[in-house]
């Protein structure tokens, strides 16, 4: 409860960075609660006084850093029964092109063992084993389906149950922070993928970290993340979709705008390509040429290294 | 299809309504007037004026409008869309109302003061003991059978004015009273009949909108039945009543129901 509050207050106090446009968003249901919140993470009262406290951002607002994970938390518990619904919607069904040819990239062979974070309601777990077995007729494929979030577990388990793959030893599903993946052994898997889920992680170098501890060594991580688009035009374009249309769309589908606007603005404040490469690199992982492939002039980026 | 959209009776209804009164405003006019006033379809036009207000861009207006049009249609249980359709197109029609508020004393009072309807301004219990008849008494009695409170409406998001947002929010508020007043069912007929009603009286494109295309929703019988009894009744009512904009509920409850639908001009509606 603590937390919906926080994370409604957080919304109601969004103010806009980006220059072309002048929204702020408060519904009166969330200035209610605007005077009202008590963060219950941390002991420091939420006026100014958060030099004490490391910020991070929250979309386009500021946020103590262990505050970023409850209002996460509370955005997908929102969203997690029309998540699938939505990004259909919002993409126009092209984000399945993306993921697709995520895994092809990916090229799995038979008896891989994936750790897919932040995995949710599963459509990369399923198009992982479905290329196993299409391709190398194997069902010895493992995917260990992990997310911070119940709510999109939940969701990713009961589209399991009508797949082949239900009540097998292919799929399992963990709930754990990507920053923390400590129930997860040493060198113990052959790929990580974590597709849109990174740039809402409060600590991005410790989820790298992480990636690269739990991995064998020649095992391969893959990132598929919202990115920018260098071209102008398509820029503006995806701008004005991004901050006109996709409300809207959250607004008419899910009557839920702040969520969809978390996310939009999430997208805009994420490393762009090169930054997260070099990211990557420092992690320890070995990229190869850029580290990188533009999806769709950018919108989207899948990002590659791995450990040797 | 069997039924005419529009039947002779009511047809001589409306060309009954006091010219003076005429309240039906075309709607094509208002997206042209929007598209050519605006300084950008992209940028909000204002920023934030009132708690809850959306500044939005007429382009996201215009889905809005759009998307909330076709899901308040196929779901009419989504309050929240309902309410944004009628807040991305109602604007010149806000401004025509509020006008008309200010010609009246009563409804100058309505704007002065801005009261406004919840569970506790309209203090249920007391009007729970009013004798049985009385305004108060019959609202109560319509609100527990229905088991709604003055609290569930949607708060207004979309309108770039603060005293338009009053004046959407005061129309969302006394839905209610215009069932007590007129006696109209919350079934799916009694409330399209019921914006027939609005329609006349406040010329809200949403309300032109439900009114048009909520009957196709409806079976045959029921629509036989709202465009035999309940249009008519709604056409003459709501031309030849007072503004209810106007009206300060607040202070005809304790007057019976028969005197208050008298001297507001409005008979009840027939019976089915």
């Amino acid at each position: 409860m603590a937390t919906r509050i926080a994370l409604q207050q957080v919304l109601a106090r969004r103010s806009l960075v980006v220059a072309s446009t002048s929204r702020t968003a408060a519904f009166s249901t969330m200035t209610k609660a605007l005077h009202q919140h008590q963060p219950q993470h941390n002991n420091t009262n939420n006026t100014s006084s958060s030099k004490s406290e490391p910020e991070t951002h929250f979309g386009f607002q500021n946020v103590p850093e262990n505050m970023k994970e409850a209002l996460v938390k509370q955005v997908f518990a929102n969203v997690a029964t029309k998540y699938d619904v939505m990004n259909d919607v919002m993409s126009g069904g092209v984000h399945r092109l993306w993921k697709d040819h995520f895994i092809r990239t990916l090229a799995p062979t038979p008896g891989t063992k994936l750790l897919d974070v932040a995995g949710g309601t599963g459509d990369i777990a399923m198009r992982f084993l479905d290329y196993c077995k299409e391709t190398h007729g194997d069902n010895t494929a493992q995917v260990t389906v992990f997310d911070i979030n119940p709510n999109m577990l939940q969701v990713g388990q009961e589209r399991f149950t009508k797949t082949p793959y239900h009540n097998t030893s292919q799929v399992s599903f963990m709930e754990g922070n990507a920053e923390n993946l400590e129930h997860i052994p040493d060198n113990s898997m052959d790929a990580y993928t974590i597709a849109f889920g990174i740039r809402n992680c409060t600590h991005v170098d410790r989820v790298l970290k992480e990636a690269y501890r739990v991995l064998k060594p020649g095992g391969r991580f893959m990132c598929l993340e919202f990115s920018k688009v260098e071209n102008p035009v398509i820029s503006k374009v995806y701008d004005v979709f991004s901050f006109d249309v996709i409300p809207a769309m959250g607004q008419i589908v899910a009557n839920d705008r702040d969520s969809y606007q978390y996310l939009v603005e999430s997208i805009r404040k994420f490393p762009p390509q090169k930054e997260f490469a070099k990211m990557i690199k420092e992690a320890g992982f070995t990229v190869m040429g850029q580290g990188y492939e533009d999806l769709t002039f950018g919108v989207a980026a899948i990002h590659s290294g791995f450990k040797l | 299809m069997s039924f005419r959209i529009i039947p002779s009776r009511n047809i001589n209804a409306l060309r009954q309504l006091h010219p003076n009164r005429n309240r039906l405003a075309p709607c094509a006019t208002l997206f042209t007037a929007t598209l050519l006033t605006a300084k950008s379809l992209l940028e909000a036009p204002t920023s934030k004026l009132y708690p809850g207000h959306v500044p939005i861009s007429p382009l996201q207006r215009g889905i809005l409008a759009v998307g909330s049009a076709f899901t308040a249609l196929a779901n009419p249980l989504r309050g929240d869309m309902v309410a944004a359709l009628g807040e991305t197109t109602g604007g010149m029609f806000l401004e025509r109302i509020r006008d008309q508020m200010l010609l009246d004393p009563e409804g100058r009072r309505i704007l002065r003061e801005r009261p406004v309807i919840t569970s506790e301004t309209m203090q249920l219990d007391k009007l729970r003991e009013l004798p049985d008849g009385t305004f108060g008494r019959e609202y109560v009695r319509f609100l527990d059978d229905q088991q709604v409170s003055p609290d569930t409406r949607e708060p207004v998001h979309f309108v770039d004015s603060e005293e338009l947002a009053y004046v959407m929010q005061r129309y969302r508020e006394t839905h209610d009273f215009y069932h007590t007043l007129t006696g109209l069912p919350v079934t799916v007929d009694g409330e399209i009949a019921l914006k027939w009603f609005e329609m006349v009286q406040t010329g809200l494109p949403m309300t032109m909108l439900s009114s048009f295309f909520g009957p196709l929703r409806l079976s045959h019988e029921e629509r036989k039945r709202l465009f035999d009894i309940y249009v008519p009744w709604a056409l003459e009512n709501g031309s030849n009543s007072k503004l209810l904009m106007n009206v300060r509920w607040e202070e005809w409850f304790e007057k019976p129901v028969e005197q208050v639908q008298r001297e507001l001009g409005v008979q009840p509606c027939p019976q089915v």
